[in-house]
């Protein structure tokens, strides 16, 4: 098996002039990454900047209601108030080391672009996001942040004006300046070696997570669940759980309304093998290969690809992926802001409601790891214009 | 093996002491019918070879003249298996020699398996395939040799000669010179490390060799002398159409 592959999903689908800068960062990956100075200045940074390890909680309220054990892996409470802070700390620092002045991305929600310009403020990076039109209008909220915190923030026009059409102009823009520009990709998707690289630094999740566990209650979970965009905060909650079968891992992606015919996030559950963004994985897209578009009310989880990773997953059977809905996250969103005194964000309550939509099937008192990828002060607009719009929480 | 199609028309063009003409010109553009109309002025006015761009729905490798055509040509209805129809219809009618530009997504979901001998039913002699290096590159060159149809290889200012040596081994029909670090478009003036970079394409390469990206007036390409043997434009032909112009006239400045 090539390394820039995970079974037949990955690979490096670019135009031949980003080769040089991937094989670049794949060599800083090898010689930089391991070395003690690199390992100690990230400890030190996710300590005491991002404030890791993030609490193991168990939600006392709703595990009753349920009558399954719900634990929250807290990432809501990093600095930024996201997992991607992780990545961004990781890939920042790669990015100094690698002598770079400049760090690129593109941003969905707006959490990664948050995520990232406060990284390359504290590193003392330059910063500019690509963010679509439309997630520009509804994530204003992170675009504030992103220009409090120095960065350029261009909105791009183009196609569905989203994620996916944010990857695109950033991935135009680093050919022309990838000599000064780190590529700070936001997820585990993307040309090897980001799939690895984005793992390699959100795997702290459950690193940690494994650790608490054992900790608290002396053995692994039963399951673990989390929402599934590009799929970084769930491969970092999976990681270290993967060689344990007895571990029943359940990535969530967002199926937008629910309707019959509406656009969806869901390329796993609904999709099939294609070319996108540097890599073959599982895709929406029409017969003759062109990429629909997406929609969730989660901003993070409309994205119409996966990272490749879940694909040779959930190929395999390790993983099993399953949907849910807009109303089915609102669900879980009332009822946490409501039973347990947590705002998460709407991404993160895909992997909740799971919880809440499955529990009355599984065994009686398991034990059940959540990965709150984040936390819902962005979606209040998203949440203003659904109650004004009639809805109910 | 023969030669290829393409490098002949290439070297034919040098034995005219000509660069040869590589007009691009998206499937579909600037309507489905019209499309063949610019198509017969492109292969009349002197094109040696011509590029028809297969639209994708997220070029990366293409700035905003190249991807607005290929977004119009996609609401318009054109595809993949509408392109290789019509031109199978046509087969034979042109004296240029057709290569299809597209990115991998599309070729990949019309089946690989098929895709060679309709290309060569439709009489089409190769293809370029912006997001395929050479890693990647294996399958469709496999599925596409065994029917004369070539892949050809594209590099830039910054490949290494290593890589180029790499992409030698297996490179057909011509080496396709990408002239700029950045995507598709045209540029009033070209990096002065062209240059220095072609020597080296000639040093590794047995084959002609292609400029593109960026290109705009014939006057461009006399900075060159020998170090090309053909060129690319299609942004300022797609502008030219644009601006209410058509093939034949754009055709009549370069000829
Ligand atoms: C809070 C939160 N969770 C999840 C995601 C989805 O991304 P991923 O699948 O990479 O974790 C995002 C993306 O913006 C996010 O902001």
């Amino acid at each position: 098996m090539k390394k820039s592959y995970f079974g037949e999903f990955g690979g490096q689908f670019v135009p031949e002039l980003l080769m040089p800068p991937l094989l670049e960062i794949e060599e800083a990956m090898e010689k930089i990454i391991p070395t003690k100075a690199f390992q100690a200045e990230l400890a030190a940074l996710l300590a005491d900047y991002v404030g890791r390890p993030s609490p193991l909680y168990l939600c006392p309220n709703l595990s009753k209601r349920l009558g399954v054990n719900l634990w929250l892996k807290r990432e809501d409470l990093n600095h930024t108030g996201a997992h991607k802070i992780n990545n961004t700390m990781g890939q920042g620092l790669l990015t100094k080391y690698m002598g770079k002045s400049v760090l690129l991305a593109e941003t969905g929600a707006g959490q990664h672009g948050v995520a990232t310009a406060t990284a390359a403020a504290m590193l003392g990076l330059q910063c500019t996001v690509y963010m679509g039109a439309e997630d520009v209008r509804r994530q204003s909220h992170n675009v504030r942040r992103m220009h409090l915190l120095g960065a350029q923030v261009v909105p791009v026009q183009s196609g569905t004006k989203t994620l996916k059409d944010a990857i695109n102009a950033a991935l135009r823009v680093w050919i022309a300046d990838q000599e000064t520009t780190h590529y700070c990709f936001g997820t585990a998707a993307g040309p090897h070696p980001f799939p690895t690289l984005v793992r390699l630094f959100q795997s702290v999740i459950s690193r940690e997570a494994k650790a608490q566990f054992q900790e608290k209650i002396g053995k692994l979970p039963d399951y673990v669940v989390a929402c599934v965009g590009g799929g970084s905060n769930a491969i970092g909650m999976f990681h270290e759980f993967v060689p344990h079968p007895g571990v029943k891992l359940i990535g969530v992606e967002a199926a937008g309304t629910g309707q019959p015919g509406c656009y969806h996030s869901a390329p796993l559950s609904l999709g099939r093998p294609g070319v996108l963004h540097g890599a073959v994985s599982m895709l929406l897209q029409t017969e003759d290969g062109q990429i629909m578009p997406s929609h969730s009310i989660a901003p993070g989880l409309d994205y119409p690809g996966v990272g490749p990773e879940h694909a040779h997953l959930q190929k395999t059977g390790r993983a099993r992926y399953d949907t849910v809905n807009d109303t089915g996250a609102l669900r879980a969103f009332s009822a946490l802001c409501r039973e347990e005194g947590i705002i998460p964000a709407l991404e993160s309550c895909h992997a909740v409601a799971w919880v809440l939509e499955h529990a009355h099937e599984l065994p009686p008192g398991c034990h059940v790891a959540v990965c709150l990828s984040g936390r819902g002060d962005k979606d209040l607009g998203i949440i203003e214009e659904y109650l004004e719009k009639g809805g109910t929480l | 093996m023969s030669q290829s199609v393409l490098t002949t028309r290439i070297r034919e063009a040098a034995a005219r002491g000509k660069k040869a003409l590589i007009p691009f010109l998206p499937g579909g553009f600037p309507d489905k019918e019209r499309f063949f109309t610019e198509l017969d002025m492109l292969d009349a006015g002197g094109a040696d070879i011509i590029e028809i761009g297969v639209p994708f729905s997220d070029p990366v490798a293409d700035g905003p003249t190249v991807e607005q055509a290929s977004l119009d040509c996609l609401i318009n209805g054109t595809c993949l298996s509408w392109i290789l129809y019509e031109l199978a219809k046509r087969k034979g009618r042109y004296r240029a020699a057709l290569v299809l530009m597209g990115y991998y997504n599309p070729f990949l979901q019309y089946g690989l398996d098929k895709l060679g001998e309709d290309m060569s039913d439709a009489g089409v002699s190769g293809c370029i395939v912006p997001d395929l290096p050479l890693e990647e590159s294996g399958p469709l060159r496999q599925a596409l040799v065994a029917h004369g149809v070539d892949v050809i290889c594209l590099v830039g200012l910054n490949t290494p000669i290593e890589r180029m040596k790499a992409y030698a081994k297996t490179a057909r029909g011509f080496v396709y010179f990408v002239s700029v670090l950045g995507t598709t478009g045209v540029r009033e003036s070209l990096p002065e490390k062209i240059k220095s970079r072609l020597a080296d394409v000639r040093k590794v390469f047995d084959l002609p060799v292609a400029l593109g990206f960026g290109i705009k007036t014939p006057q461009q390409l006399a900075q060159f002398g020998d170090l090309i043997d053909a060129a690319v434009f299609g942004s300022a032909l797609i502008d030219h159409i644009r601006a209410g112009g058509d093939s034949a006239s754009f055709m009549a400045r370069w000829a």
